[in-house]
């Protein structure tokens, strides 16, 4: 073979990339080398297989693709040289991962290189099975490892302590062989097997508690002695950090006996001494003291509780928070978080400094800070703290006032003492980052003014005068949009005045003439529109001189390209024009919208942290004695002798329009309400069309005049509590969320819900069936079975039971599943036999439901599923289609 | 059960005009997220001010960067880990590398890049620390290039052997 054939050397190459212009002429460059070096691998050329990798390991760098040098790493490794295995292994590490099928080719060289004379490739192929092992091949070589943990060598048996983690990590049931050798290595003197012994107990005893046993019970004392001699070292230039001896080492012990103090008493005791040794004499001024300290606090907090140690820690966060190092700062404020739990006085005393941190100029601790300060808001520093960072919304960074703003509207909403206070804090946060602002948060503002009766004159005329100088907040003009709809007539004759407020004069034709500037105002979206189009439909009966002038702003949409706005408009039109007699009946003023049902609603789909505050639905969020509960007026219900089903396009349009569902939600239709009844208020805050429901449904008291809402009596209080009763079951049940139907969206095509007999009896007799189980979805860790039964007597009906298991290393908590069916389809879900998953595989999470096809034999049976879950508080989502169901269901 | 497993998920070296000098990945990412990733931190990470913290929060994890000269040293970990240690960590592979190169560069690094993955899998493995001693893992990457040196002389002997003999 001709040597010269195999191109330029590879500091060459190097040069010749780096002296590229162009994109274009380095990939040309690129592209030749990569010629070259296939045209290598394909004659097997080995002379320069070392260099053709370490080519391809620069190129792998720069981004371009080399999966065809993976082999060549497999043969490199393969050869008998160490040149040839370490760059192998390196090639290996570089351009594979553990998900790669050829990585199993591997393992017999492995095998045999953990065994190999030299104990360089000894720590080669360690170094390589630590990085990119998978679970299979963690089984195979784990006693190769775990022998290896004994070599005469230190330097192998850090390497192998290393190995034995990631081999745990994968296969956790293999932990209980690492248990006694780890023990062996905490009582080495060389500093980097003790570092890797140390964390590999600590990750042992996080896999199994046999092991957490075996160390708190035999290791705890020997560990403090160790720890005690190394903070008491002398100088040592080998292990010095800026006058510190190994603060790795440091570290990692205090990790350890954080984890063996966790829970048990006699552990923590042991521990006291050491730590408040620790928490006083580590120098505090170069970053590896700090380092020591910050872990030092941490173990200090989560140990078993002893007072004097904890004033310590707190001190010590105390001092970092007023450094002026930004990452001490920060870090400080990472602790304060978990100090709460502790000792949340303490943490409320550094209230005006991290306060400070909010408006810090790193965005890094900005952050940090306004979660903390989330934590801090309670009843009693709520306003202050809500008008400081009300005040700083009006200042800070662009990309930060999503976030601000997300948590003011939370503190608010949870802590808000009285109705007018919430208001005026709302519309500060509308007209100054109105952009920012979430729908559930201004739908939930909606809620909250229609049931204060007392203030809609005063909040229409505030929106009004918001409008004014914020017109370009979306969200700010929505809710003002519909408060002028709705109260107008309060806007225009100063009603209801409140002593503080300033009258205004405002003529019904500046009415109008917000709702037509948010009309034609071109950055305004469908739904401020749609709403828009409402509003002037209500103001035009109520305005009677400006209902020429409403028909005029109404009939320009009568061509406009948007479906909805088109249709709104030829309706309304003809309302206005053909139905004089029945429009003032039609646009009536809303019924009080339902804030139990809202706010029950809302915690079905909104994160934890506020389903706290919204979910219990008779701790309202807002101080005002409740009126008498309005109940669930269902407008589709009353209708629904000409409207079979909620799925005309006017129907799903409102439903899409602001997000919330129309259709049968399962959970309800496990619960004692009827599916239809669950159908949301916002959708009859945008409903019209129908007559009001008083004249036609009597049996359901709609409380409309505010002469009645001060009735607050005992009964219907009563009636509060049994409302909230279904709905609380449902804040529980795992289904429910308002995206439900988003995911249906695709699923459903518009049917009817017939009871269908004559379907019944044709398929009355497949009950003898059984159905295989299927695995209904799996992702990386995650899988589900389904296993299904027929109840006799009932075809259409299939009872499955579904069964979670979780392979990965981690807990998953907050476990929820949530299905959703097509519409021929409905779905009652049991609830699931735990919210925690175990960790690997140890265990299962099980959930009944039941379906029932009312297309039985005609429709195969389809789903979608979400589950959503947290991983170290991580929350995660993950979602799929069913279609592979057995057939016959 | 405990919070979880600490350990860092990715090492990152990249230089001030956003060109990658060294990856390591110790969790699984595939070569698209992979890029995703440079690409993402490179964008927050380079437009940082010279006086903020050296933390920033990324997609429900931290990324500890340090800049030394015209490379950004960039290390992945949980929300829960030490991050001041990490700062520590990477400042001890700087130490190294400028120990095995006498006063290391840029240039160092692009040409020998292979070694500084070799003194990397020294001071890391499976993303945890493995030694704390500079000296030892000097002692560990001269012992193993001596190995390499040793089999060039060997093989270039035997090649000469064979061209003395075909001559």
């Amino acid at each position: 073979m001709n040597p010269f054939s195999s191109g330029t050397r590879l500091r060459d190459m190097i040069r010749a990339i780096r002296a590229c212009k162009t994109a274009a002429e380095e990939r040309a460059v690129v592209r030749k080398e990569c010629a070259t070096i296939r045209a290598a691998v394909s004659e097997n050329d080995q002379d320069y297989r070392h260099r053709n990798l370490a080519k391809l390991m620069f190129i792998h760098m720069l981004g371009y693709p080399t999966h065809f040098g993976q082999m060549e790493c497999l043969k490199s490794i393969a050869s008998a040289g160490f040149p040839e295995k370490r760059i192998g292994y390196l090639g290996l590490m570089l351009l594979l991962d553990e998900r790669q099928e050829v990585l199993m080719l591997v393992t017999n060289s492995l095998k045999q290189d953990l065994n190999h004379t030299n104990q360089y490739i000894v720590g080669l192929a360690l170094c390589a099975l630590g990085n990119i092992c998978s679970a299979e091949m963690a089984r195979d070589l784990a006693p190769e490892v775990e022998r290896l943990l004994q070599f005469r060598d230190p330097n192998i048996r850090k390497k192998a302590a290393l190995c034995s983690i990631r081999i745990i990590k994968k296969v956790p049931d293999l932990a209980e062989n690492f248990i006694s050798p780890a023990a062996a290595l905490l009582k080495e003197k060389h500093h980097g097997v003790l570092i890797t012994g140390v964390q590999l107990c600590t990750d042992l005893c996080k896999v199994s508690t046999e092991a957490l046993d075996y160390f708190r019970k035999r290791c705890t004392e020997g560990l403090v002695k160790v720890l005690k001699d190394v903070v008491n070292s002398p100088y040592s230039p080998e292990y010095d950090m800026s006058g510190i001896t190994d603060p790795f080492l440091h570290i990692r012990f205090l990790r350890l006996l954080r984890i063996l103090g966790q829970g048990d008493a006699d552990a923590s005791d042991c521990m006291n001494d050491i730590l408040a040794q620790v928490a006083t004499k580590t120098e505090p001024n170069k970053n590896a003291g700090n380092a020591i300290l910050y872990e030092c606090v941490e173990t200090i907090m989560s140990i078993e509780d002893n007072s004097g140690l904890r004033v310590l820690a707190i001190n010590i966060l105390g001092r970092f928070l007023s450094n002026r190092d930004n990452n001490i700062r920060y870090v400080a404020l990472n602790m304060l978080m978990k100090a709460i739990a502790v000792d949340a006085q303490a943490v409320q005393r550094h209230r005006a400094t991290i306060l400070e941190c909010v408006k810090d100029s790193d965005a890094s601790i900005r952050k940090r800070a306004l979660e903390l300060i989330f934590l801090l808001v309670n009843e009693s520093n709520v306003k202050p703290l809500t008008k400081e960072l009300i005040d700083y919304l009006e200042v800070s960074d662009q990309e930060f006032k999503e976030d601000l703003t997300a948590k003011i509207c939370s503190i608010v909403e949870k802590f808000s003492p009285e109705k007018q206070w919430y208001i005026d804090q709302m519309l500060k946060v509308l007209s100054e980052a109105g952009n920012f602002v979430k729908d559930e948060v201004w739908h939930a503002l909606i809620v909250v003014i229609s049931n204060a009766p007392d203030l809609h004159g005063y909040t229409v005329r505030a929106l009004y005068r918001a409008v004014q100088t914020s017109g370009e907040q979306e969200s700010l003009v929505r809710v003002a949009v519909w408060c002028i709809g709705e109260y107008g007539e309060m806007l225009v004759n100063n009603v209801g005045m409140l002593n503080i407020e300033e009258p205004i004069t405002v003529t019904e034709s500046d009415a109008v003439d917000v709702l037509e500037i948010a009309m034609k105002r071109h950055t305004s979206d469908i739904t401020t529109r749609a709403m828009s189009l409402i509003a002037l439909l209500k103001l035009s009966s109520r305005f009677p001189s400006c209902s020429q002038r409403v028909k005029e702003i109404i009939v320009q949409h009568k061509g406009g390209l948007v479906l909805e706005l088109q249709q709104r408009s030829i309706e309304f039109n003809s309302i206005i024009e053909r139905h004089q007699n029945i429009r003032p009946a039609l646009v009536e003023r809303m019924p009080v919208l339902d804030e139990a049902t809202y706010s029950g609603k809302r915690a079905g789909s909104l994160p934890p942290t506020v389903s706290t505050s919204t979910g219990s639905s008779l701790n309202l969020p807002n101080g005002v004695a409740k009126p008498p509960a309005a109940p669930l007026v269902d407008l589709l219900d009353l209708t629904s002798d000409d409207a079979p089903a909620p799925s005309s396009s006017d129907g799903d349009f409102l439903q899409d329009l602001l997000g919330v569902d129309l259709a049968p939600i399962p959970s309800l239709s496990g619960t004692s309400q009827a599916p239809p009844s669950g159908t949301d208020v916002l959708l009859d805050l945008l409903s019209i069309g129908t007559p009001p429901p008083v004249q036609t449904n009597p049996s359901t008291p709609i409380i409309s005049s505010p002469s009645q809402n001060s009735q607050t009596s005992v009964a219907p209080l009563e009636r509060l509590s049994s409302l909230s009763s279904p709905l609380s079951t449902q804040v529980s049940s795992p289904a429910g969320a308002s995206p439900i139907v988003d995911l249906l969206d695709g699923l459903s095509p518009s049917l009817s819900m017939p009871d269908n007999k004559a379907q019944e009896s044709n398929f009355s007799d497949n009950n003898g069936l059984v159905y295989p189980s299927i695995v209904a979805f799996q992702s990386g860790s995650l899988k589900m079975m389904f296993s299904f039964s027929k109840p006799p007597g009932n075809p259409q009906t299939t009872i499955i039971q579904a069964t979670f298991t979780n392979m990965s290393s981690n807990v998953y908590t907050d476990f929820i599943f949530q299905a959703a069916v097509p519409k021929f389809v409905q779905l009652h879900l049991d609830p699931a036999s735990s919210n925690s998953l175990p960790a690997s595989g140890n265990g299962s999470v099980t959930q009944k439901f039941r379906v029932t096809n009312s297309q039985h034999g005609q429709k195969p049976l389809a789903m979608r599923i979400r589950i959503a879950y947290k991983v170290n508080g991580q929350d995660v989502l993950e979602q799929g289609q069913i279609n592979k169901f057995p057939a016959g269901l | 059960m405990y919070s979880s497993f600490y350990h860092i998920h990715f090492v990152l070296l990249i230089s001030r005009q956003g060109k990658v000098r060294l990856t390591k990945w110790y969790s699984p990412y595939s070569q698209k997220e992979r890029s995703k990733v440079i690409r993402e931190l490179s964008g927050v990470i380079l437009t940082r001010g010279p006086k903020l913290c050296n933390f920033v929060e990324w997609r429900g994890f931290k990324v500890v960067y340090k800049r030394y000269a015209s490379l950004y040293f960039c290390m992945c970990i949980d929300q829960d880990d030490n991050e001041l240690e990490i700062l520590q960590i990477i400042h001890h592979f700087v130490e190294i590398l400028d120990r095995y190169f006498g006063n290391v560069c840029e240039l160092d690094l692009i040409f020998n890049f292979h070694k500084a993955y070799f003194i990397l899998d020294e001071i890391l493995i499976a993303g945890e620390l493995q030694e704390s001693s500079k000296r030892t893992i000097a002692r560990l990457i001269d012992a193993q290039d001596s190995l390499v040196e040793i089999a060039k002389e060997q093989a270039s002997s035997i090649s000469n052997m064979i061209a003395q003999v075909t001559k």
